[in-house]
């Protein structure tokens, strides 16, 4: 007959030192950051760059953002690569609505950031003039080590933020009001 | 039959109605009124064998011009390989019959041409707009139309907004000394 193992419910020899102290907000962002889904809104030459980014040879799943979602419902970072038109506009717009909070948003290439070549009646001048925009990139088109940047620049903005820092001052303020 | 023998038997059937013709490096056109227009073609389409309607275009001679537009129709015919242009000239307000029942591919063209310059086309089955949405309210490739674009405003649906088309990174610099100094590239921006 064994002899049941000591079990000490104050101290677990399997657990203790793999326990990490740390802010809920580190901890937060620190899973954000790892996961970003993106939702690509390939409007033009850019979505083949990054097609390219998530492919083999440049691979996006070595930072957790390999999980490209066709549903906003289940997104996190939008990634608009291209041109983007007047007549599209408006979709990005509901498409960006539909995506839940927390949400990022990168304008890749020139087009998505400033109209780019396109000075024109028919092209939007900048995605932010319609969503806002966290990070820009550069380029007709951007490399995809260039989109690797931006989404890595991207998981450091994630990984400063304080988000439930804030909605707890918010909690507590309308406490004691 | 080559592309100048069907000019001349153009010539022989439709007479008066065709008040041109143009050789230019073996292209051959034909100048047709308006009024013949849809004869002529139909004619070309079943006579002549031009089974093949390659493109439709639309010309603005300018806002004063008379007539101010000009319809352009490029022909082909797979059994004799040779291509035929058709002119015809359009007044403003002026409708032009629609070729979409003879070349079913016509009915987009139309399309595209009513959109960027507003030429209409009688008995078009679905004369809608292609590229810009219906209810945007100017013609984008007349020449009254800045390149810029117009403020448009058209709730729930789409807007527009005049495009900057002086400075700004990717515009070559007027008046630079050379092509290099005036390309984009050469810009220099201070940090801010």
């Amino acid at each position: 007959m064994v002899a049941p193992e000591q079990s000490l419910a104050a101290y677990d020899s399997k657990v203790e030192g793999n326990v990490v102290f740390t802010k809920l907000d580190s901890a937060i962002n620190w899973m954000r950051k790892n996961s970003l889904w993106p939702m690509p809104m390939g409007l033009a030459c850019c979505a083949i760059e990054m097609m390219a980014s998530a492919c083999s040879r440049y691979d996006l799943s070595r930072f957790g953002m390999e999980v490209m979602r066709f549903s906003p419902r289940q997104a996190d970072v939008m990634i608009v690569a291209g041109t983007v038109t007047y007549k599209m506009a408006l979709a990005v717009k509901r498409v960006w609505d539909q995506m839940p909070e927390p949400k990022w948003c990168i304008a890749m290439g020139a087009c998505a950031s400033s109209g780019g070549m396109y000075r024109s009646y028919a092209v939007l001048q900048g995605i932010d003039n319609l969503i806002p925009v966290d990070i820009y990139i550069s380029g007709c088109p951007p490399r995809p080590e260039a989109l690797l940047e931006g989404l890595m620049r991207l998981q450091r903005k994630v990984e400063k933020e304080h988000s439930f820092l804030d909605q707890k001052k918010v909690m507590l303020e309308e406490m004691s009001a | 039959m080559t592309a100048p023998e069907m000019v001349s038997a153009l010539q022989a059937k439709f007479g008066d109605a065709i008040t041109g013709t143009k050789e230019f490096r073996g292209e051959h056109t034909v100048i047709v009124k308006l009024d013949s227009l849809k004869a002529l073609l139909q004619h070309c389409r079943d006579e002549l064998k031009c089974d093949y309607l390659v493109d439709i275009s639309s010309l603005d001679h300018d806002v004063d011009a008379d007539p101010r537009f000009e319809m352009v129709y490029e022909l082909y015919g797979y059994s004799h390989s040779q291509h035929l242009r058709v002119r015809s000239a359009v007044a403003d307000e002026q409708e032009v019959p629609t070729v979409s029942d003879l070349w079913a591919t016509a009915e987009w063209h139309e399309r595209e041409v009513y959109d960027m310059m507003g030429i209409k086309f009688t008995d078009h089955p679905d004369l809608r707009r292609i590229l810009m949405w219906e209810g945007y309210p100017f013609y984008p490739l007349r020449k009254e139309f800045p390149l810029a674009g117009k403020p448009s405003e058209m709730p729930d649906v789409a807007f527009t907004g005049i495009a900057p088309l002086e400075g700004g990174p990717f515009v070559t610099s007027p008046g630079s000394a050379n092509t290099i100094q005036a390309e984009p590239r050469a810009k220099r921006f201070e940090k801010q």
